[in-house]
């Protein structure tokens, strides 16, 4: 894989946490970051595989990448302009 | 002569239709338009669920989907009914209560009849039982998502009826709590494209 390096504004360890709270604090993050700025997200949820890119596509802000990493699968979401 | 312009109208037309506008054209120009029909319409950022079980398994349906919806940007309401009142009774932790009888579905450490399960006793273990599981797992617990549904604007709105029926007072359920019948619930959901009974 290629090595991808995104600078990301803000972190959010989600590990251990399920259904539907990495989502819930997510959003919340996302709330407190300026449009374009980028949050990394650490989740351990098998789901937010799914949820994060549908959130994310729901919510007008911009999935740049996602991979695992051991166990964690960390996404960088990028703020939109509209949420 | 006539005849002639008409054939070479025809020609012109069917050249000009590829030319004018292309398969991909149309397809473009549908997803934009359906994109903006999108954001235009309330509906798609609107939810409203109803809740009407009063046990702590379904608790959680309604209570995780309406705060997923509200973190997705959606004004979002859940309108509680009947036993689903418990969910947002101050005592909701006391209320709220596994019932392994009658749920063939409910995973057991061990198998064990119907009857046996209807025994006195078997109800609180039950609880005590699928408790442990969630925190074991990190689920949150339902205190952990009716402050989420707060803290994310989800309106909670019992069910006038039914508290009537029951003999609740307002005073019994958590503050923030309104207070409605089917027409404000029919209200909210005519204008979303997601409605859930639960």
């Amino acid at each position: 894989m290629a090595e991808i390096q995104i600078k990301e504004d803000a972190v959010l360890d989600a590990r251990g946490l399920l259904c539907p709270m990495p989502i819930v604090k997510t959003a919340k993050a996302i709330k407190e970051l300026e449009p374009g700025q980028v949050l990394k997200l650490v989740a351990t949820d098998r789901g937010s595989v799914a949820d994060v890119p549908a959130w994310a596509e729901s919510t007008g802000n911009e999935l740049l990448e996602w991979h695992e990493e051991g166990q964690d699968f960390i996404f960088f979401v990028r703020k939109g302009d509209g949420s | 002569m006539v005849e002639m312009q008409r054939v070479s109208n025809q020609v012109d037309e069917r050249e000009d239709v590829p030319a004018a506008l292309t398969e991909e054209d149309v397809r473009r120009i549908l997803r934009s338009e359906l994109e903006h029909a999108a954001t235009r319409d309330a509906g798609t950022k609107t939810a409203t669920f109803i809740a009407s079980k009063g046990t702590l398994d379904w608790a959680y349906p309604p209570l995780i989907l309406a705060t997923t919806a509200a973190a997705s940007g959606m004004e979002t309401s859940i309108f509680f009914t009947f036993y689903g009142l418990n969910i947002i009774h101050k005592d909701f932790e006391r209320l709220l209560k596994v019932s392994p009888l009658g749920n063939p579905a409910m995973p057991m450490p061990v198998p064990m009849p119907n009857f046996v399960l209807g025994l006195p006793g078997m109800g609180p273990v039950a609880t005590k039982m699928m408790k442990a599981k969630f925190h074991r797992k990190n689920v949150a617990t339902i205190t952990d998502l009716l402050g989420s549904a707060r803290e994310l604007g989800v309106r909670l709105i019992a069910c006038q009826m039914t508290m009537d029926v029951f003999g609740y007072e307002p005073e019994d359920f958590l503050d923030g709590v309104e207070f409605a019948g089917a027409a404000a619930f029919l209200a909210e959901a005519r204008r979303a494209h997601v409605t859930l009974f639960v």
